[in-house]
């Protein structure tokens, strides 16, 4: 008995009952507050131990892991044509857009270059689910802050656009659609001759126009409502501020580096879709705050719109599969190829030992990098100003995670 | 009659009419907010216009099984939403439905108002404390917070009318803006909304925080602190909450009807009919009021707990001060 007590009873818990009885002064000690993984607006299963003295933390650490599936390892024993299936779960807000670097690298370690038209096709379906995804940004953000009204305006055009990525590719959110040496869209029948054809569906261009001009008007919208609250304005002016060097010293990439100031977009850097014969700009904030990265977002949405215009007006005819073996080997070799989605740089080093499926393949996303800032960025905000700066970082946990 | 059975009847009225009329701006708020977000709302529950989805909703709370936390302080925990719906209840005995249809015409009406309209707010501190949740403990602190913070504005806003009409009493002051200008020979009267505009927005706006709606609703604040104070309520002891809040818009609104609108008083009717369409006139009014907070609750993000106490201290204060000084003078010149 008297054992146990000795044991019970800790050394530095009699000193701070001795400090009790003579110190005159009002303790307040430390609240240790475990927001997630089960939390409204965690995007999914993050968890942030915060240490909060009343409502100022200064310690924010967040814990991630709960959302790990270990697709790089699941990779190694599927098929090059297999794995899209996984990588499209990765960032599962723009499904599409992910599957594209990874074909790019297949596809540069063959030697094999897709038709134009097939390109033409990728690069509108990245753009949408680039639309996509911000709509997304669109909707959570002020929900975060508080307000629920643009969520349903962002959601609804998201609706559309998602419908035309099913239009396509037979799926909303992870289409498996493109394959090596092109893509493969629904099969239907030609309309002169009894032979099955594979390309767009018939009214998928104009319907594309239509929900572009949806869009921009749902932007100038969202404008409206958000930009012009006061109280949206004074819940993100100058907060949560990334200076541009610490924005690259912790690798983040995307909107959330453009919106401190750096101008570094991979559309104009790398050539992984034909982005060189369409013209838009790469808008960039200045203060880095919160309010600069919801402001990039939504403009990105315009260019964005911009570019499926432009890319609908011009697309090409032509075949949509260059010709591979019928059983595809990636050739031995390594390779790194990495494009702008809409979360940021997300890239995929490919090392292949000349059989059917990878010999090791590493996942760079872009959340995981983007939220590696948090612990830097949160310390010694208030509790609401957590909220604020989490949700303009705009990542998934699943692209965290993988 | 006996005075049990008349205070029986009277107990009915009361625990009929604050339910229906909670149902009834829980209701609108449903349809109103979903139709400002271009979905339908309600649908069908009831057969048409979904009109019983609150009282679906309410049966489906009474058939929750009543949790109480582990770690809870078990009586505070059962008292804290008893202690909400008093606040309100007690809120209905004053207000003037129509001449002579005062429940309790007291000389210091408003000022038990507005006494009592805070106690609510103890009712929240205790849910927060007695939870044994620490987003409960962060969100009734912060109500508390926003009690001191605007219960004074509230208090300010409401001198200006109580220096025009000279009475406390809220039927009073109905009656004093019945009469005013009588004296200048006027045939009517006037609401005192004319001369108290800047006090009628300063009450308002206090009185969305006090009943904590965005963009004051901090204390529950669903992206951060999950639900505040009520995370860890459920069943019949969330619905007390859940109807304390849109009775107390009620009440809230139907006093700024009272104080500011003329309350149940239509230019040109006497009062023998009044007696009869008061009660639908203030209900016209309160709706007014009732429409524009659903309105800003569906257009605005909510304020940081820091911003709140800079706009109550540093704006809602001098103004409601500089308010009581004008109209000073203003009864003086007049």
């Amino acid at each position: 008995m008297g054992e146990e007590l000795e044991m019970t009873v800790a050394p530095d818990m009699v000193r701070n009952l001795a400090g009790a009885a003579v110190s005159v002064e009002l303790e307040t000690p430390d609240m240790t507050l475990n927001i997630g993984p089960q939390h409204p607006s965690t995007h999914g299963v993050l968890r942030l131990v915060a240490k909060v003295d009343g409502e100022r933390a200064f310690d924010v650490q967040p814990v991630i892991g709960y959302m790990h599936r270990g697709y790089e390892k699941l990779s190694e024993v599927r098929t090059y044509p297999q794995i899209t299936a996984l990588i499209n779960r990765i960032d599962w807000v723009s499904g599409y857009a992910n599957e594209i670097p990874f074909i790019v690298a297949a596809e540069r370690l063959m030697g094999v270059e897709p038709p134009e038209r097939a390109q033409f096709i990728r690069l509108i379906l990245t753009e949408m689910a680039r639309i996509s995804s911000h709509l997304v940004f669109q909707a959570s953000y002020p929900l975060e802050l508080g307000a629920a009204t643009p969520l349903f305006f962002a959601l609804r055009d998201r609706e559309r656009v998602l419908d035309l990525i099913e239009m396509v590719t037979g799926g909303r959110f992870h289409p498996n659609f493109n394959r090596i040496g092109g893509v493969k869209p629904a099969v239907g029948a030609g309309p002169t001759t009894r032979k099955t054809i594979q390309d767009l569906p018939a009214g998928f261009l104009a319907e594309t126009r239509d929900a572009m001009d949806r869009v921009l008007s749902t932007a100038d919208q969202l404008e409206d409502l958000v930009a012009g609250n006061e109280i949206v304005l004074a819940r993100t002016k100058g907060i949560g501020i990334l200076p541009p060097e610490v924005a690259i010293a912790y690798g983040v990439s995307g909107p959330n580096l453009r919106a401190s100031g750096v101008g570094f977009d991979l559309r104009n850097v790398s050539d992984y879709l034909p982005y060189h014969l369409f013209d838009f700009q790469v808008p960039v904030g200045e203060a880095g705050d919160c309010w600069d990265r919801w402001w990039v977002r939504l403009e990105e949405i315009r260019q964005s719109a911009s570019i499926v215009r432009q890319a609908v007006d011009s697309i090409p005819s032509g075949p949509l599969q260059a010709k591979v073996p019928r059983i595809i080997k990636v050739p031995a070799g390594e390779i790194y190829v990495r494009a702008e989605n809409p979360k940021g740089e997300m890239g995929y080093y490919v090392v292949s030992d000349g059989g059917l499926g990878p010999y090791r393949l590493k996942i760079r996303s872009a959340s995981f990098s983007n939220i590696s800032i948090l612990r830097w960025a949160l310390e010694g905000t208030l509790v609401p100003d957590i909220i604020a700066i989490m949700g303009s970082l705009d990542f998934v946990l699943g692209d965290v995670d993988r | 009659m006996s005075p049990w059975l008349a205070l029986a009847i009277w107990l009915l009225v009361v625990a009929t009419i604050i339910p229906v009329m909670g149902m009834a701006i829980g209701y609108a708020e449903m349809k109103i907010s979903a139709h400002m977000q271009s979905r339908i709302g309600p649908y069908f529950a009831g057969g048409r216009f979904g009109w019983a989805q609150l009282i679906a909703d309410g049966v489906k709370f009474f058939q929750k099984e009543d949790l109480v936390p582990d770690n809870a302080d078990r009586p505070v925990f059962k008292m804290a939403p008893v202690l909400v719906m008093v606040g309100t209840v007690g809120l209905f005995v004053v207000i003037p439905f129509g001449p002579g249809l005062t429940p309790q015409n007291l000389d210091l009406g408003i000022f038990y108002a507005l006494a009592i309209s805070s106690i609510g707010t103890i009712g929240v501190l205790m849910a927060g404390w007695s939870s044994g949740n620490k987003y409960s403990l962060i969100g009734g602190l912060r109500a508390a917070g926003q009690l001191i913070a605007y219960e004074l504005p509230l208090v300010l806003a409401v001198v200006g009318v109580v220096i025009l009409a000279g009475t406390m009493s809220l039927d009073g002051i109905v009656q004093a803006q019945i009469s005013w200008f009588s004296e200048a020979g006027w045939a009517w009267g006037m609401p005192f909304v004319i001369v108290q505009a800047v006090g009628l927005g300063v009450f308002f706006i206090a009185s969305l925080a006090e009943l904590s709606r965005i963009p004051f609703d901090m204390p529950i604040a669903e992206s951060e602190l999950v639900m505040g104070y009520l995370t860890e309520y459920s069943g019949f002891r969330f619905l007390f909450f859940f109807l304390a809040e849109f009775a107390n818009m009620f009440t809230l609104s139907a006093i700024a009807a009272t104080l500011f609108l003329g309350g149940y008083w239509v230019p040109g009717v006497p009062d023998s009919i009044l007696q009869f369409v008061g009660p639908l006139v203030l209900l016209g009014k309160i709706a007014l009021f009732v429409f524009v907070s659903i309105w800003l609750r569906w257009t605005f993000p909510r304020f940081r707990e820091d911003q709140l106490q800079t706009l109550a201290w540093k704006w809602l204060v001098p103004i409601s001060l500089a308010n009581i000084i004008v109209t000073g003078i203003l009864k003086v010149v007049i």
